[in-house]
């Protein structure tokens, strides 16, 4: 049970492709967590609810939604296309967008609790010192609610290493292009390679325990 | 410096609705907001701040304009000079004393106490005697300590006016009176107004020098009195007893 260069392949791109991803869903799921747990505005709930669609929908159907806006005659994927001559489908990029897709929710979810749970006090305390409120955020919001969001990045990485559908939809199946651990496992069960198949779903299994484990860490500290 | 509010504020909160309407103007050195809880004092004071929004009204200090719904003027928070001290302190969790002490005076990219602020912090430190516990974190603390961390860091950008909620309600009987005394030597030493709320009438009785009394969010009276506070006599064997109060068993660090 040895992997050769050609088989690390798809473990390397799956690494690369999740941390890209976790990268995106950070910003993302960060941001929007802020904007829903701080402000008031109509359609607060929807937004709620559509931003945790990902988590439910299937992979299938959410992989269709961005072939949808992201392909080459969709929304964002015109413009790309037009401007840029970019187009992200069937790159090891579109595989990126699948996973960013399907984990920001974890981090949106637990970064707006993290932020509902930073107290108010302490958000007006730094105002009456002097602070706008990007300072605010900064200096207080960010580094009170740092621990959930790195939860939640944690989560987010290992939904991310591990998502099939989506990627097949938006990126396919092209080895040593586009083709991550996940479907890498579906082709060597497929094929009866079953050597390759259990030290790829070995590799996935210790990366995904290893990182439930911190998560589980992260969030039992901030109980006590 | 006079300071004048004449405000108007309505909050829903389900089915209850609270009509805050108050007017009092005070030029004393002290002014002391009494009332019951939820009489729309946290709301006053919250106000003259800027943490809170009036619907209507204005509000001056001195020759300053903080708020004004008519001429469209509300300050940020941050340019209206006035400190505030919060009822439960308000430290930050994840900063240690001194780290607390030199927000104000940080910039939000500065990760660490710039060197040019090191030397103010350390003096006003020095002042409230905590310097010993620069490298504590707020939890470490006992409620004593707390405070003087949360009125060295109000202090520490000078402003001219002291906003003070409920200062004393979280501290222990025998301590509020030995807090009472050094927030007077305070007040002279760092020539700053105080405005405080409270529902506790020993405060009344130390700080109201102007005593603005509110119910059910409007102002029922305004009462002004000749203020001997300076030279209010001390039992010594109280002083010392509540000094001993304030002693740190432990430094932090050592835990």
């Amino acid at each position: 049970m040895s992997l050769s260069p050609s088989d690390l392949a798809p473990l390397l791109l799956t690494l690369r492709v999740a941390g890209v991803a976790t990268l995106f869903s950070l910003l993302i799921g960060t941001g929007l967590g802020f904007l829903t747990a701080r402000s008031r505005f109509p359609g607060r709930d929807v937004l709620d609810g559509i931003l945790a669609l990902p988590l439910v929908m299937p992979p299938t159907v959410l992989g269709y939604y961005l072939i949808v806006l992201w392909g080459r005659n969709g929304w964002f994927g015109g413009w790309l296309h037009e401007h840029f001559g970019i187009s992200l489908m069937f790159t090891w990029e579109g595989a990126v967008l699948a996973a960013t897709a399907v984990s920001f929710p974890l981090v949106y979810k637990s970064a707006r609790a993290a932020f509902e749970g930073v107290d108010g006090n302490l958000e007006k305390a730094a105002r009456t010192l002097g602070d706008r409120e990007i300072a605010v955020f900064i200096r207080v919001s960010l580094p009170l609610a740092s621990r959930g969001i790195f939860a939640g990045a944690m989560l987010a990485f290992a939904r991310a290493m591990g998502d099939f559908g989506t990627t097949l939809m938006v990126a396919g199946n092209i080895p040593g292009r586009t083709q991550t651990a996940a479907l890498a496992v579906f082709d060597a069960v497929q094929a009866g390679k079953d050597g390759l198949a259990n030290a790829l779903v070995l590799v996935m299994s210790a990366v995904c325990v290893a990182v439930l484990v911190t998560t589980g860490r992260l969030t039992e500290r901030r109980r006590t | 410096m006079r300071i004048s509010v004449d405000i108007e504020k309505g909050l829903q909160s389900g089915d209850r609705a609270f009509r805050l309407r108050v007017a009092f103007s005070s030029g004393g050195e002290s002014t002391v907001i009494f009332g019951p809880s939820g009489s729309g004092k946290t709301l006053t004071i919250q106000a003259i701040a800027g943490l809170v929004r009036p619907d209507a009204g204005r509000i001056v200090l001195g020759e300053g304009t903080l708020f004004d719904s008519v001429a469209g003027i509300d300050l940020p928070v941050r340019k209206r000079g006035v400190g505030f001290l919060f009822q439960d302190y308000a430290l930050f969790p994840h900063l240690t004393v001194a780290q607390n002490i030199a927000y104000p005076l940080t910039r939000f990219w500065e990760w660490r106490i710039p060197d040019r602020v090191r030397l103010e912090v350390e003096e006003i430190m020095d002042a409230f005697e905590i310097l010993g516990l620069a490298a504590c974190l707020p939890r470490e603390l006992s409620g004593g300590q707390r405070q003087r961390v949360a009125l060295a860091r109000a202090l520490v950008r000078r402003p001219t006016v002291l906003l003070l909620d409920e200062p004393f309600s979280a501290l222990d009987t025998p301590l509020r009176a030995r807090m009472r005394e050094e927030l007077l030597a305070l007040r002279r030493r760092f020539r700053v107004q105080l405005v405080m709320i409270t529902h506790d009438p020993a405060d009344v009785e130390v700080f109201g020098e102007t005593l603005v009394y509110i119910e059910e969010g409007a102002v029922r009276n305004v009462v002004r009195r000749r203020a001997d506070v300076k030279n209010r006599s001390k039992d010594p064997a109280e002083k010392a007893r509540s000094a001993a109060l304030l002693q740190f068993s432990s430094p932090c660090g050592v835990r």
